[in-house]
């Protein structure tokens, strides 16, 4: 899809990958993203990534779920079938709380799930990194850096990168 | 306590490879072997009685089982009880254990979390089953109508139904969620075609990403801030089906509270029961180790001093309040036909757990073993005598009657463990059965840290 070709360097260490990843957020490249087995501390600074917006969405779904499910309770109990049980209220607002309750939680939840699959592009089975020798280790034990830029390539990215000792540097796609 | 800190939470090996090696090797590589096959052989049969159980339920009716116009309720509802405390340990552990940041956590959350999965569903079996008229079960559900009929909702039933639907949707996605990074490496392992195919559609083509990490890192956490208070108020509606009635001996404000410690307290131990059995059969000994029993031992322990508190709140109440079917009840319990089964109970929630003062009792798996059973026991006694006791002991003498299990009630009791144990089997086969990208994230930042 993009035009500038994928550049994955390769680490062994998550360390030296937040090294390299702020030399390149410093050199202003785009395209910025890396390849890591297990959640790195620091990394989406590292990047530059924005903060995630993702738990605004789950505070809407959950306001969203909890509001529908209390006006439905109290439509369906006041207005649609009223029903005198031992003489309380129609609009009997503590009983109504422990659905609403669970409605909050569920509607964060799947709010949540939806914008993580949204905001990943998952489910996605086919990526030009797959394609990349080694890149099985990503999940693994490998920790890679990648940079899609049209102004850099594999000389400009293993420059750029002297001193780090990347164990490779690939294009692919 | 310093003994417990000299015991690495974590194995020592930095490698990442390592754990990666020990658990998807399990998985991948390791054939399933002659005590996988024989357990899962009998689990299976076990399955198929349940489903015989089931199917005749449905055939003959509930007639089948000795609940009577007095006990009402009887085996299925302290089943589902019980089985559904068993289910809201799993996630609550791994909840409470990430956001308070304990390492130990990564090697158990996993199979906590898919024991929570299945004995949840096992329990949410149980109510239908129970309802006289099974296939109208979905008139729980609040949906556009022929009758112009709508759910009670001030009827803590109705609560129950919401709850459960809510907290078995909750589990099975925070479960996934965290599974999917899992299932990536697993994908990358694999040696079959088919075994990638798979466990590639199974994890949405995840490429960890650091995009993906940090959305993934923010919803889970917030799922599981959100889980904490789901898991209290799913057993609080369930304390609520009871202490919501007018019948002596469940018309307490203590219940809600008292349920949600009984829940954790029966699921720590079916933890305890799982992760013994796990270790020795995937041979996860340098990941489920010493330290872990120690940790759930000890909280094991803090729970049967809070369920004894529990009780005596209960006894105390009973007395100090001064209602005469109240003190009739509390007399039944330890006067009644069921009083043998009650002090049973007492032994196994309050005395049985006093072995683990002494941390190298915590530490030998078959004393831990012995507890955890036997609290799981005393568990389901509770479970049933809460039942037994008050409905056998109304506020009418001319109703009370002492129920009598049927050999059906025993059947469908006993088969469900066939369900739990096969679905439990075909998960340590299929899935890795320890969080490894949690593993190697908490090595990593300790040695990092050291």
């Amino acid at each position: 899809m993009s035009a500038a070709p994928l550049l994955l360097a390769e680490f062994r260490d998550p360390a030296t990958l937040l090294d390299a990843a702020r030399r390149a957020r410093d050199a202003g490249w785009q395209g910025l993203d890396a390849h890591v087995p297990f959640a790195v501390e620091g990394l989406p600074e590292a990047l530059g990534l924005r903060p995630t917006r993702l738990r605004r969405v789950m505070l809407a779904g959950g306001l969203a779920g909890g509001l529908i499910t209390y006006g439905l309770q109290w439509y369906s109990a006041a207005l649609a079938y009223p029903l005198d049980s031992g003489g309380r209220p129609l609009h009997s607002w503590p009983a109504f709380l422990v659905p609403t309750f669970e409605a909050v939680v569920l509607g964060a939840v799947l709010a949540g799930i939806l914008g993580f699959l949204v905001a990943t592009g998952l489910p996605r089975l086919h990526h030009p990194a797959f394609a990349a020798h080694g890149f099985e280790r990503a999940s693994q034990d490998r920790f890679f850096l990648a940079v899609a830029d049209p102004a850099v390539d594999a000389a400009r990215l293993a420059a750029a990168l002297d001193g780090l000792g990347p164990l490779s540097i690939r294009e692919v796609g | 306590m310093s003994g417990a800190a000299t015991q690495p939470a974590l194995p020592p090996d930095p490698h990442p490879a390592a754990v990666i090696g020990l658990v998807a090797d399990t998985v991948l590589e390791r054939r399933a072997g002659r005590r996988w096959w024989i357990a899962f052989l009998l689990a299976g049969l076990v399955t198929l009685g349940f489903l015989g159980c089931v199917t005749w339920l449905l055939v003959a009716g509930i007639g089948i089982y000795g609940n009577n116009t007095t006990v009402v309720w009887g085996f299925p509802i302290a089943n589902y009880v019980w089985w559904i405390g068993i289910g809201n340990a799993g996630t609550l552990i791994s909840a409470l254990l990430l956001l308070t940041r304990q390492p130990w956590r990564a090697a158990i959350n996993r199979f906590a979390e898919a024991m929570t999965l299945f004995a949840a569903s096992i329990a949410g079996l149980f109510p239908i089953l129970h309802l006289g008229r099974p296939y109208r079960a979905y008139w729980l559900a609040p949906y556009p109508n022929s009758m112009e009929l709508w759910p009670q909702w001030r009827s803590a039933l109705v609560w129950d139904f919401a709850a459960i639907a809510t907290y078995l949707i909750f589990s099975f996605l925070f479960w996934y969620l965290g599974l999917i990074p899992d299932l990536a490496t697993l994908r990358d392992r694999a040696r079959s075609r088919g075994a990638r195919l798979a466990y590639g559609v199974l994890a949405f083509g995840w490429r960890g990403s650091a995009r993906h990490w940090q959305r993934h890192d923010a919803v889970y956490r917030a799922m599981a801030a959100l889980a904490v208070p789901l898991v209290v108020s799913v057993h609080s509606v369930v304390g609520l089906d009871f202490a919501a009635s007018l019948m002596p001996g469940w018309q307490e404000s203590i219940f809600p509270p008292y349920f949600v410690v009984g829940a954790l307290f029966s699921g720590f131990a079916m933890v305890v029961t799982l992760a013994v059995i796990l270790r020795w059969g995937l041979g996860l000994q340098a990941l489920i180790t010493d330290r872990h029993f120690d940790a759930m031992g000890k909280i094991i322990l803090a729970a049967a001093w809070v369920m004894g508190l529990s009780y005596l709140t209960e006894w105390f109440m009973a007395w100090y309040g001064g209602d005469s079917a109240e003190r009739g009840v509390l007399r039944f319990e330890f006067g009644g036909p069921y009083a043998p089964l009650y002090a049973a109970m007492l032994a196994c929630n309050l005395l049985a757990p006093q072995l683990l003062w002494w941390r190298r009792l915590r530490t030998n798996l078959p004393v831990i073993l012995g507890v955890a059973v036997l609290v799981n026991i005393g568990m389901w006694l509770e479970r049933i005598l809460t039942i037994w006791n008050t409905l056998s002991h109304g506020y009418l003498p001319s109703m009370r009657r002492v129920f009598q299990p049927t050999l059906w009630d025993w059947l469908t009791l006993a088969t469900s463990f066939g369900v739990f144990a096969c679905l439990f089997l075909c998960f340590v086969r299929l899935l890795p059965a320890v969080a490894m990208h949690d593993v190697n994230k908490q090595r990593h930042e300790q040695g990092g840290a050291a």
